[in-house]
C-alpha cells in the first residue's frame, strides 16, 4: 500500500546538538500515529521538519508522494497543523479564525462560509462563533486551532501535544471531537502526546522517541507485548524502550514552555 | 521498510503541477495579492473590534504638535519657506506617528512566532511575500488611520493645511508607501534579533535618531554638512517631503523622486524580508 508519510533516517542538528537523530518510520492513509517521548526527546523538531517549518541536517521525508523540502508548497497544501502553542488570534471572533484559514488553505470563496459553519457545528463552537477568541475557554480554543487546520480537509493532520494542559473533560471532549473529524474525512493524524492513556485508545501505532532517536515502533498491543511481562501496561513499554520514565529529559527551556501552555489553556 | 525509492509513485501524486513558467508567475502574484489581502482584512476586522489601540497611539502626535509646536512657533528661528511652524512641522509629526508604529510592526511577528501563529501560517501554502506584504499594508492602514487623528488634531490647532483631492489621494499614498517601507525593514530587524527584548532595544534605538536626523522638525538646509548626507539616506525624509509638498507647499515639483524612492525602497525590503523572517521560527 501506498503510505502516506514515509520518513527515512531523518536528522535535525542545532549546533552540535542531535535533536533528530536519524528517524525512520512511515505511516500507513487513515492510520492514527503516535509520537511518544518525554520533553526534549525530538518529538516537537520531527514535526516542525515534517510541517516545512525546519530543513532536515540530513534524511528525507515524503508526504503524500511530495517531498518535504523540495516540494514544500504541495507538502503543505495537504496537511494541517495544530501547533503546540497558541494558534489562534485573540482578538478576532471565532468565525473570523476560520475566516482567516480557510482563505489562506484556498478553500474556494463560494464555499467558504457553508464550509466554515458546518466545522463550527463539528466542533460545538456554533454558539460562540461571533465572540472574541479572547473569551473562549481552553478547550474550546484548542477545538477552534483544530477547526483551522481541517477546513482545506488536508490529508494528514499533525497535532503537537493536543490535550496539554487541559483539564480531563476537556481533553475528553478535543479527542472525540479529533476522532469525529477523522472519521468524517478519512485524515491520517500524526500526534505527540505525553499522555499514555491517550496513545492508548487513540493510536493505531506509535513509535518511542527517546534523545532523537526511535527506540520501537509497533501497536499499542505488540509493544505492551514485547515487555515481555504479564499485564504490562504501555508506560511499562515506555521504561522498557527508553530505560527512563516519562519524568526524564526536557531542559528548563520546554519545561517553562509547557508550564506557559497550560496556564493559557487551563 | 523500502527507503523511498518510490520514485514512480511521487510522479503519479504530483502529477498536474508541471505548469508553463508564465502561467506559474500569474498565479503566485494573483496569490500573493489575494493572500496579502486576506491579512490586511483580517487587520482591519480586529482594529474594529478593539479601537482603543487607535486611541493610545493618538496621544504623542497630539503632544507634539499642541506643546512642543505650539511653544516653537513663538522662536520663528526655523526658515519654513513663508509658512507658520505649525503648518511646517505637521506633515513631519504625521510622517512621524505613521514610521513610529511601522517600526515597530516587526514586533508582531516576533509575538506570533512566541504565540505559535505563525509557525502555523508558515504551514500554509501562501506564498511568503504575502505575509510580508500583508503586514505592509497593515502597518499602512494603521498609518491612515494616524493620519486622520493628526490632521483633525491639526484642524482643531487651526493648522491651514491644503485640502484638494488629488492631495488627499496623494497623502495616502504616501503613507502607505511609507509605513510599507518601515513595516518591511523591522520585520527584518526581527527576523535578525529573533526575541522581544532585544527587538524593543533596537527599535529604541534608532526611532529618534530616524527623527531628528530628518526634514520633519527643520529644513535640511540648516543641517550641517554630515547631518544632511544622513538625512538624504534617511527614507522618513521623503515621507515628510512628500507630504508636505500635498498639505502645505503645493509644490509638487520634488514628489516623483519622493514617490520614485519610496517605492524603490519598499520592494527591496518586500523580498529581503519575505526571505528572511521564515528564519524567526528556526
Amino acid at each position: 500500500m501506498r503510505k502516506m508519510i514515509e520518513v527515512f533516517d531523518l536528522v535535525r542538528s542545532f549546533g552540535p546538538h542531535k535533536a533528530v537523530d536519524g528517524i525512520t518510520f512511515d505511516v500507513d492513509p487513515g492510520e492514527v500515529f503516535g509520537l511518544v517521548g518525554p520533553n526534549g526527546a525530538g518529538k516537537t523538531t520531527t514535526i516542525r521538519m515534517l510541517t516545512t517549518l525546519l530543513r532536515p541536517t540530513q534524511g528525507r521525508g515524503v508526504i503524500g508522494g511530495y517531498d518535504i523540502v523540495r516540494q514544500a508548497r504541495e507538502v503543505r497544501r495537504l496537511i494541517g497543523y495544530v501547533p503546540q502553542m497558541l494558534s489562534v488570534d485573540g482578538s478576532l471572533t471565532g468565525y473570523e479564525n476560520l475566516l482567516f484559514f480557510a482563505r489562506l488553505y484556498d478553500v474556494p470563496s463560494g464555499e467558504c462560509h457553508e464550509r466554515i459553519r458546518h466545522m463550527l457545528a463539528l466542533l460545538d463552537l456554533d454558539h460562540a462563533a461571533d465572540s472574541l477568541v479572547r473569551t473562549y475557554s481552553g478547550g474550546m480554543i484548542r477545538r477552534l486551532e483544530i477547526g483551522q487546520a481541517m477546513l482545506h480537509r488536508p490529508r494528514v493532520l499533525f497535532l503537537d501535544e493536543p490535550t496539554v494542559g487541559l483539564d480531563p473533560m476537556a481533553r475528553r471532549s478535543v479527542w472525540d471531537h479529533i476522532k469525529n473529524l477523522r472519521t468524517t474525512y478519512n485524515t491520517t493524524i500524526l500526534v505527540t502526546t505525553h499522555y499514555m492513556d491517550e496513545v492508548e485508545s487513540v493510536c493505531d501505532r506509535l513509535a518511542i522517541m527517546h534523545l532523537g532517536k526511535i527506540s520501537a515502533v509497533g501497536t499499542p498491543e505488540e509493544l505492551k507485548r514485547q515487555v515481555g511481562r504479564d499485564n504490562a501496561t504501555l508506560e511499562d513499554a515506555f521504561a522498557y524502550f527508553t530505560g527512563s520514565t516519562m519524568e526524564t529529559g526536557g531542559t528548563l527551556r520546554d519545561t517553562l514552555r509547557v508550564r506557559r501552555t497550560a496556564r493559557r489553556l487551563g | 521498510m523500502t527507503p523511498l525509492e518510490s520514485e514512480e509513485q511521487r510522479e503519479d501524486w504530483g502529477k498536474g503541477t508541471e505548469l508553463s513558467w508564465a502561467k506559474r508567475f500569474l498565479r503566485e502574484l494573483s496569490a500573493i495579492i489575494a493572500k496579502s489581502y486576506t491579512m490586511a482584512e483580517m487587520e482591519v476586522r480586529k482594529l474594529r473590534h478593539d479601537p482603543t489601540e487607535l486611541m493610545t497611539r493618538a496621544v504623542q502626535p497630539i503632544l507634539w504638535l499642541a506643546i512642543f509646536g505650539q511653544a516653537m512657533s513663538r522662536v520663528r528661528a526655523i526658515p519654513t519657506g513663508g509658512f507658520t511652524y505649525l503648518q511646517f512641522m505637521t506633515p513631519g509629526i504625521l510622517a512621524q506617528s505613521v514610521v513610529f508604529i511601522a517600526i515597530f510592526y516587526g514586533l508582531s511577528i516576533i509575538w506570533e512566532r512566541d504565540m505559535g501563529v505563525l509557525q502555523k501560517f508558515l504551514a500554509t501554502p501562501t506564498p511568503r511575500e504575502a505575509l510580508v506584504l500583508g503586514k505592509m499594508i497593515s502597518a499602512g492602514i494603521r498609518g491612515i488611520s494616524q493620519a486622520i487623528i493628526v490632521l483633525v488634531v491639526a484642524a482643531v490647532l487651526r493648522v491651514r493645511l491644503r485640502v484638494t483631492v488629488p492631495g488627499v489621494l496623494g497623502v495616502l499614498v504616501v503613507i502607505m508607501l511609507g509605513a510599507g517601507f518601515f513595516a518591511g525593514l523591522s520585520m527584518i530587524i526581527a527576523s535578525i534579533v529573533k526575541t522581544r527584548e532585544r527587538f524593543m532595544g533596537i527599535g529604541q534605538v534608532i526611532t529618534m535618531p530616524l527623527f531628528f536626523a530628518s526634514n520633519a522638525l527643520y529644513p535640511i538646509t540648516i543641517m550641517p554638512a554630515w547631518l544632511r548626507v544622513v538625512s538624504v539616506a534617511n527614507p522618513l525624509s521623503y515621507i515628510v517631503d512628500a507630504l508636505r509638498s500635498f498639505l502645505v507647499t503645493g509644490d509638487l515639483a520634488r514628489v516623483p523622486l519622493d514617490l520614485g524612492v519610496l517605492v524603490l525602497a519598499g520592494l527591496v525590503v518586500t523580498f529581503v524580508s519575505a526571505f528572511m523572517y521564515p528564519r524567526v521560527v528556526a
